[in-house]
């Protein structure tokens, strides 16, 4: 198969050869392998390395062997400057020029895929003089939709639960932080309130008859739960009044 | 009081122990000779009986099986460390409520692992009257009701001394 080199994502970006030396052979670079799903587009790309400046008479071919097939069919020919898409073939008016030669780019775009584009593509650049060099291929996969990578899922359902669960006990401290300090605040106001009330009671008792009863009730019930909440200061979530007796 | 502190952490190691046997070795199915899930798929070739392993399906649910296998070990670590932190800090009379619930945890996520597998390991593993269930699917089983009784002992235990 042709010069797979280091071209790794869907992008027609320059990605240049390890090997920086000076040969006389052209270097092309696609993908290993494309995916699409029926009716979707897919860009194949094509970039190419050549160790002469890029003139005028660089010339791009797309070829094309379908899976069930031996028959390999040119689709594409970027000559002079022009290129020349495929009018007549299976690739009519679903084809588009996206490259530069100037850029060392060579991809086309290939639209509304369907079941029979499955094949392999051969991308051949020929830079006059330097004409020599294995040209680079890709195999187009079409499916129904895409397959999921391996891993995806595993990593989505730890993560998910992984956070669902860390939310949770978070939310679960953080609640109980503030009902405590509530409490505590709630402890102080009381006993300041008291600490008044003893010291009025003596100039004037009748008019407050009715609040005592009230105010005892809310001390002796945050009186009961600060005792149960020293009990248990880190061993729980917030069901103390079971564990007093 | 130490003896059942013992107790408790032997029952818990034990859990953890089985949860990494069960998740590690690759025996959830065996198929006439070969053995598969969750992670590979070996059989032994020939009479030279040269020993073969391929990975597994990546069968969606197969993906979840195995997450929830790793989740299971990561609760049963994870109580297991709380439970030290908390044996020093909690007060007297305080429970272990949060080891507790991370243990239970761990069993519930063993629990829907084997399960889904039982349900759907026909979806990459065609079934013939070969198959039969291996020894680490019959360890998940028997981690599960083992977590789920530790982390209860957890929750009803008060800290004394």
């Amino acid at each position: 198969s042709g010069d797979n080199g280091p071209v790794s994502g869907p992008s027609p970006c320059l990605r240049l050869p390890a090997v920086l030396a000076p040969t006389l052979a052209i270097h092309v670079y696609t993908h290993r392998e494309v995916h699409g799903t029926v009716g979707s587009q897919v860009t194949l790309a094509c970039s190419f390395w050549s160790s002469e400046w890029i003139s005028e008479d660089v010339s791009i071919t797309w070829l094309f062997q379908p899976e069930s097939g031996k028959d390999t069919i040119s689709i594409f020919h970027f000559v002079k400057g022009q290129p020349y898409v495929d009018e007549v073939g299976a690739f009519k008016n679903r084809m588009e020029w996206v490259g530069d030669p100037h850029r060392k780019d060579g991809s086309i775009i290939i639209r509304n895929l369907d079941y029979t584009d499955n094949g392999t593509f051969t991308c051949d650049v020929k830079n006059p003089p330097d004409i020599g060099g294995k040209s680079s291929q890709v195999t187009l996969y079409v499916f129904e939709k895409v397959p999921i990578r391996y891993g995806v899922v595993l990593g989505a359902v730890i993560a998910g639960v992984l956070g669902l669960v860390i939310l949770v006990v978070v939310i679960g401290y953080l609640i109980r932080y503030c009902w405590l300090r509530r409490q505590a605040t709630l402890q102080r106001q009381l006993s300041a309130m008291e600490k008044g009330k003893l010291q009025r009671s003596a100039k004037d008792s009748s008019k407050r008859g009715r609040q005592p009863p009230v105010l005892y009730a809310m001390l002796d019930h945050s009186r009961s739960t600060k005792s149960a909440s020293e009990k248990k200061s880190k061993g729980g979530l917030g069901e103390s009044r079971k564990d007093k007796k | 009081m130490l003896l059942l502190l013992l107790g408790i952490i032997v029952l818990h190691v034990a859990v953890l122990v089985l949860l990494f046997v069960s998740t590690i070795v690759s025996q959830w199915l065996i198929v006439n000779g070969r053995t598969a899930d969750l992670w590979q798929n070996c059989s032994t070739l020939g009479i030279s009986s040269s020993f073969q392993c391929v990975t597994s399906s990546t069968n969606e649910w197969l993906q979840s099986v195995q997450a929830m296998m790793i989740l299971s070990i990561i609760f049963s670590v994870l109580s297991l460390f709380l439970f030290f932190c908390q044996l020093f800090t909690l007060t007297k009379g305080g429970r272990f409520y949060i080891t507790g619930i991370f243990q239970i945890l761990a069993g519930l996520c063993v629990m829907s692992g084997a399960a889904i597998f039982t349900v759907r390991h026909t979806d990459w593993q065609p079934t013939t009257s070969d198959t039969s269930f291996g020894f680490a699917y019959i360890l998940a089983w028997v981690a599960f009701p083992l977590a789920v009784i530790s982390g209860v002992i957890y929750v009803i235990l008060r800290k004394r001394e």
